[in-house]
């Protein structure tokens, strides 16, 4: 199983703003052996190479490459910048048009696509349930590959009580559907949850009620989760490691404080830089 | 063959007064059919007098070879007409083809082997001409309906293909409204003749003499008969036509827009 490797300064289009903690003087600097940071990143799960992706004759991803470890880690970048169609990319909803996705150091698409797809869950970003009550929508996915399915546990997970099972799921509250979403998700035991702005839909406080569901999540099972967030302050919260995204491309990936702390200089020209001058910590 | 009536061209020419009745009630609520209404008008005199002339040699040589080439073209046109209306479905044409083919041959093998009519072309072509007309119908309705769901419930679709669904398995609400939606007006007007209208059979036959009983039989027969094929049609080409939705590894070809 790969592993990180040690995390070497971004050089090229990062410029180090001091705000949030981020080491004076450094650049997307290592963290250092042993810190709160590198505790938490553990191998890598996902492995993105040159991968190029066109979309109605748009070019959506140029180059994009990154990595993103086991545990928490967040695609951040604005609206527009290609980081839901890299989560797509994980569990083959889309294919690249060039270019590799590695799973656990092989390429996705050696898998079966269907066991990729149970074991690497998406949640989209609008709720999109099907007919019936939430125990149906719960029991979907297992019922899919022939599984009877207690819907308790996940929606417990989800940060539901055994009483929403009945309840028909048109009837919920979109927070509430975003949560069964997740619990239809998690009915499936993934290993890997993608989670394609979650809140993007929801108030403040359904925002607040989803992000600690999923801090609690991660506190009480092994699930590593992959976010798409434009927001920074979720991506504070809710991840490790950070991949930050700007039109097609990664521009910085590292440990959540550090990343997210960086100014990104403006592109010196619309052709994508060499990999190895690209600022990645890698 | 004399019949007990004899319509002159001078009566088929009083009938476009209710033609201009049509075109006056488009171009009064601008409904922009006029256009449409004329080149329906046009065809279907300029069709269906064809037609008249190739049914009465095809009749008069009495070859099985002719009846099916005939069958065959009104397939065919029929699949071109429905690919039309079904163009949000990649590829429908082989889907509506297939559709087309499978209910005409069941439907009038099943017709023919059960002594139901006699393997005579003044039974098979029009009852064949009502099956293909019907089954083309349905087939257009139900993969138009499916090219709008798929369109508009793309989010949904990928949801579940997102959770390990097969595309089959992500279709199958989509496949049943289609199938619905291609079958309900046939179910609706059987359910309806007698009471709100008189089907075109029957009307014919009576307008030609006939007793009203054999009218309503033959009806009855013909009725039958297309509801089997409509739904032959229509469960053929959203059967077909869902796969051409997706890549092999279960991908929409054409993803919601992030």
């Amino acid at each position: 199983m790969a592993s990180l490797p040690d995390l070497t300064p971004p050089t090229r289009h990062l410029r180090c703003k001091d705000r949030g903690g981020a080491p004076s003087g450094r650049v997307v600097g290592p963290a250092p052996p042993g810190s709160p940071a590198l505790a938490t990143i553990g191998r890598v799960l996902f492995e993105l190479d040159q991968v190029f992706y066109s979309r109605a004759g748009l070019e959506v991803l140029r180059g994009l490459s990154a990595r993103l470890p086991s545990g928490a880690s967040c695609l951040f970048g604005p609206s527009g910048s290609g980081k839901s169609t890299t989560l797509r990319l994980l569990n083959r909803l889309i294919d690249p048009d060039r270019g590799r996705v590695l799973y656990e150091g092989s390429p996705v698409e050696q898998r079966d696509v269907l066991e990729l797809r149970r074991e690497v869950c998406l949640v989209p970003q609008l709720p999109a349930l099907i007919g019936g009550s939430v125990a149906d929508n719960v029991a979907y996915g297992p019922r899919l590959s022939g599984h009877s399915f207690d819907s308790r546990a996940p929606l417990e997970l989800a940060g539901l009580d055994a009483s929403f099972a009945e309840r028909p799921a048109d009837r919920l509250s979109v927070g509430e559907q975003q949560r069964v979403m997740l619990a239809r998700a998690l009915a499936l035991q993934p290993r890997v949850l993608l989670l394609d702005e979650p809140t993007a839909a929801l108030d403040a406080a359904a925002t607040a009620a989803v992000e600690r569901t999923l801090a609690d999540l991660r506190e009480r099972t092994a699930i590593s989760i992959v976010l798409v967030t434009h927001s920074e302050e979720q991506a504070r919260r809710l991840a490790d490691w950070v991949v930050r995204i700007d039109r097609g491309r990664t521009v910085a990936e590292g440990p959540a404080e550090q990343t997210i702390a960086l100014e990104i200089a403006p592109e010196p020209s619309p052709q994508p830089a060499a990999e190895g001058e690209r600022g990645r910590a890698r | 063959m004399s019949t007990p009536i004899d319509v002159s061209l001078g009566q088929v020419a009083a009938s476009l007064v209710l033609v201009a009745i049509a075109i006056a009630a488009s171009r009064w609520r601008d409904a922009g059919l006029e256009e449409d209404i004329a080149v329906a008008v046009a065809r279907s005199f300029v069709q269906l007098t064809a037609i008249g002339y190739v049914i009465d040699v095809i009749f008069r040589q009495d070859d099985a070879a002719l009846v099916i080439g005939l069958l065959a073209v009104m397939v065919v046109f029929g699949a071109f007409t429905a690919r039309r209306r079904a163009d949000r479905v990649p590829d429908a044409l082989w889907p509506l083809l297939a559709a087309l083919s499978l209910a005409a041959a069941t439907t009038l093998g099943l017709v023919l082997a059960l002594g139901i009519f006699e393997p005579e072309p003044r039974y098979v072509v029009p009852v064949g001409g009502m099956v293909i007309g019907n089954a083309m119908t349905a087939a257009a309705v139900a993969l138009n309906r499916l090219g709008e769901d798929v369109s508009d419930g793309s989010r949904e679709i990928e949801a579940s293909l997102a959770l390990g669904a097969t595309s089959t398995q992500a279709m199958n609400p989509l496949v049943r409204r289609s199938l619905r939606s291609g079958m309900i007006t046939l179910v609706d007007s059987t359910k309806t003749t007698g009471l709100i209208f008189f089907p075109g059979t029957m009307v014919g036959m009576l307008l030609a003499g006939a007793d009203p009983v054999d009218a309503v039989r033959l009806q009855l027969i013909l009725l039958y008969a297309l509801l089997g094929s409509v739904a032959i049609a229509a469960l053929t080409a959203t059967t077909l036509a869902r796969r051409n939705f997706f890549t092999p590894a279960h991908q929409l070809r054409e993803p919601p827009a992030p």
